[in-house]
């Protein structure tokens, strides 16, 4: 037995690999003639494979239930997913021109607010934002970069068009997957990566220093980089934990810092305190520092909020970035892009409507069985809804809750999210719909991983690809084939 | 370093060794109680819960005292934080949190040993597969133990895995000279005419000392000599002297790099050993002396560098 591609149901669908005539397209090529050769039984001992090792690695990430916390292993397909170097170049363009702007956007909000005053922008979206940080009003951050890390998600809709679906500034996670996949798909396949050209992911984690590095506010050679964790219950540990191993950076966590009278940061070690000097914070902007946001706050740093706008230390991301995350100002990006840098997005946007304004939101309510409804605040993939997938008794909830609330509410057409080969139980493989999230950096450089972390809907027709929602996760290859 | 990961690092590292030693301790039972008469076994067993202070918590758990619960609360039970499992599992949790400062093949390694344990436990709880599962779980962590020895940098995080180990070791070390002289002081009617030999032989297996022992003191088994060999013998390394050069070392090496005057006082008490005779009722105070003495070591190692000020 072998796999077929003949046989591979992906009509009407835009799948990444295979074409509607269920040829492989040309950079899956090789993939695809030496998955078919591999044969079931084989391709069986290779997931084995591929599991075991995802357990010894110790991948996880916690999820939380009424049981307790299970620490769950993310499930990992072992198909790649495979985009041609030259798509790939553009996108990152793409990525780097859109984190700019964010960039200009967030430190112009808490300075001037020209964008506000040149009437681009409407002023209550600042003043209702959830992610507005008034304690955060004329702070300058080094280079004027509020957003050193950025995980942007993107689609490609049926027309094999990329759009991005949102922009995640306050504390993206996934980037360790990323680089996990990598090392598992070359144990589990090692004989495909001797023959394509698979661009490397690996200098993620000594970018991610250079950037955080040159972010010091002391000019040493050898700043103090930290990395503050919220601790081991936290979704996200095992990423933290492996980009401090990767960094060679201290993992801490808030007990183990304190604010001196110098308003300068220290860490507790077995010397005494030594001083700090650049934290990339996993920990959301309200449970930082107890003294200026949440009180009851265990995880965050008494003082550290005067620390950082003293400039005595560095934070990554910096409170109040979140202010561009919103799923609001989302819809107002391409005219940001369009403000600050005078350039035409060179990734566009989903259409999205906004409930706050009175004919997007009769719109959205006579549609919303077409609709993906999302709230503006949430991640993760809670408290949305997926128009073609829900129930009249959803809908109408939905529909309540965008008239109590239309400030808090977006809609976006339900896009039809490409799909990849996925070996889920039976022994073909089967569509399955994914995302995409690459990993953005700026300081005083600005840096696009290659490729990113591919997000895969296990569930049949499913297009929810969080890994807290049962998604799961795929190897991204950006492949240089003319280059090979 | 961290304070907090410093003092991860060295309960992974004492995690580590009592799980070992805990499969060792069972073994020597394992192998010596058959040649007992049947009706001093389960007492006999109990002997292991006494020796590791333990005795409350088992009575809470188990109203028998007999081989099945010993072993059962010995190898499996989660109220225990010193059975296998639970001592693995925070070697895991331990490391887990001290990611950053060990290198990435020791990680997978506690995560196996971790899978293994957690699939194998119920092997220890039955005779025909205890032998295999004990010497698993002492191969593994010798495995982890000699991966740490040959890649880790010998900075501060390996000095406080070396006081752990040690000072775990050492402690443990008297406990299994214990349950020597325990079942000894117990049982007067032994199958063998000569149960001290067997006894003191199965001690010395147990912590792999046996070969050294014949070599180094080239006498029969006598019960003087195996005792004097596990305490004093400054070349083994499961010697209560050799874990104390080790301890010493480490204190020192730690006080110079971090600056920290409190010199660790790693002096223990000495006991005198001639005869068969001594191996009594004062022997086994004195192991307890012994083991107050590497408690109050551990205080004074937590006092300098785990304190948060």
């Amino acid at each position: 037995m072998s796999i077929k591609w003949k046989d591979y149901e992906c009509e009407n669908l835009y799948d990444e690999l295979i074409n509607s005539r269920g040829n492989p397209r040309q950079p899956a090529k090789r993939l695809a003639t030496y998955l078919s050769k591999l044969g079931v039984d084989e391709l069986n001992k290779r997931r084995q494979l591929a599991d075991a090792t995802v357990q010894d690695m110790g991948v996880s990430f916690t999820v939380y239930t009424d049981e307790g916390n299970i620490d769950r292993a993310w499930p990992f397909d072992i198909i790649p997913r495979i985009i041609p170097a030259k798509e790939w170049n553009q996108i990152a363009l793409g990525l780097k021109q859109r984190l700019r702007a964010l960039n200009l956007f967030i430190n112009d909000i808490y300075h001037e607010q020209a964008i506000i005053k040149d009437g681009i922008v409407p002023s209550y979206l600042i003043e209702n934002s959830k992610n507005f940080r008034p304690e955060c009003v004329g702070v300058k951050p080094a280079f004027g970069v509020w957003a050193h890390i950025c995980g942007s998600d993107l689609v490609r809709d049926g027309d094999g068009k990329m759009y991005v679906l949102e922009d995640n500034l306050r504390v993206p996670s996934g980037v360790s997957y990323m680089l996990e996949n990598r090392a598992i798909t070359k144990r589990v396949l090692p004989e495909v990566f001797g023959r394509e050209n698979v661009l490397p992911v690996d200098d993620y984690p000594s970018r991610l220093f250079d950037m955080l590095a040159a972010l010091s506010p002391r000019k040493v050679k050898q700043p103090e980089i930290v990395v503050l964790t919220p601790g081991i219950y936290n979704s996200a540990y095992f990423e933290h934990a492996f980009l401090a191993q990767q960094m060679g950076a201290e993992l801490v966590e808030g007990s183990d810092l304190l604010v001196d009278s110098d308003d300068c940061v220290y860490m507790r070690t077995i010397r005494g305190r030594e001083r700090v000097d650049v934290i990339y914070r996993r920990i959301d902007d309200m449970f930082i520092d107890p003294e200026v946001f949440d009180k009851d706050s265990l995880l965050g740093v008494p003082g550290l909020m005067r620390a950082w706008k003293k400039g005595n230390v560095a934070l990554a991301n910096a409170p109040g970035a979140g202010v561009a995350d919103d799923k609001v100002i989302y819809a107002y990006v391409p005219k940001i892009i369009e403000y600050y840098l005078d350039e035409k997005p060179l990734i566009p946007n989903v259409p999205t409507y906004l409930c706050e304004n009175e004919d997007d939101r009769n719109y959205v309510i006579e549609h919303i069985a077409e609709l993906v409804v999302k709230p503006a605040n949430e991640s993760g993939g809670y408290g949305m809804l997926v128009g073609p997938h829900s129930t009249k008794k959803d809908q109408d909830k939905f529909v309540k809750l965008i008239k109590e609330n239309p400030r808090n509410y977006i809609a976006q057409p339900t896009l039809a999210l490409s799909t990849a080969p996925t070996l889920v139980g039976s022994d073909n493989p089967e569509p399955r719909h994914l995302d995409l999230r690459p990993f953005i950096l700026q300081s005083k450089d600005l840096y696009v991983t290659t490729g990113g972390l591919t997000r895969v809907a296990m569930v049949k027709g499913s297009l929810v690809v969080n890994s807290s929602q049962g998604g799961g996760s795929k190897d991204t290859w950006i492949v240089d084939s003319e280059g090979a | 370093m961290l304070s907090r990961v410093a003092e991860r690092l060295y309960w992974a590292a004492r995690y580590l060794e009592r799980a070992e030693n805990t499969a060792r301790l069972i073994s020597v039972y394992d192998n010596l109680l058959y040649d007992l008469p049947k009706d001093l076994l389960d007492i006999s067993w109990f002997n292991l819960i006494d020796l590791n202070s333990a005795a409350e918590t088992y009575n809470r758990r188990y109203k028998v005292q007999n081989e099945r619960n010993v072993v059962k609360f010995l190898v499996v039970d989660d109220d225990n934080l010193s059975s296998i499992t639970s001592a693995i599992n925070a070697v895991r949790e331990n490391l887990r949190t001290t990611r950053d400062v060990i290198p990435p093949a020791a990680w997978e390694q506690v995560n196996e040993l971790n899978i293994y344990v957690t699939k194998h436990a119920k092997d220890g709880l039955r005779r025909a597969l205890r032998h295999e599962f004990l010497t698993e779980i002492i191969e593994r962590s010798q495995a982890l133990n000699g991966l740490l020895t040959g890649t880790l940098i010998r900075d501060e995080a390996w000095q406080f895995l070396k006081l752990g180990r040690n000072i775990e070791r050492a402690d443990m070390t008297t406990r299994i000279l214990d349950a020597g002289a325990a079942v000894l002081e117990n049982n007067k009617i032994f199958k063998t005419s000569n149960p001290a030999q067997l006894i003191w032989g199965n001690v010395l297996r147990s912590q792999g000392a046996y070969m050294s022992y014949r070599r180094a003191v080239k006498s029969t088994v006598r019960g003087s000599d195996v005792a004097r060999f596990l305490l004093d013998e400054v070349l083994l390394p499961r010697s209560v002297a050799y874990c104390s050069d080790q301890i010493k070392q480490a204190a020192t090496n730690l006080s110079q790099a971090s600056g920290r005057k409190q010199p660790v006082k790693t002096d223990l008490p000495v006991y005198t050993i001639e005869e068969e005779d001594d191996l009594g009722a004062d022997f086994r105070n004195y192991l307890n002396d012994l083991q107050l003495a590497i408690g109050d070591l551990h205080l004074q190692v937590c006092n300098n560098w785990f304190a948060r000020d």
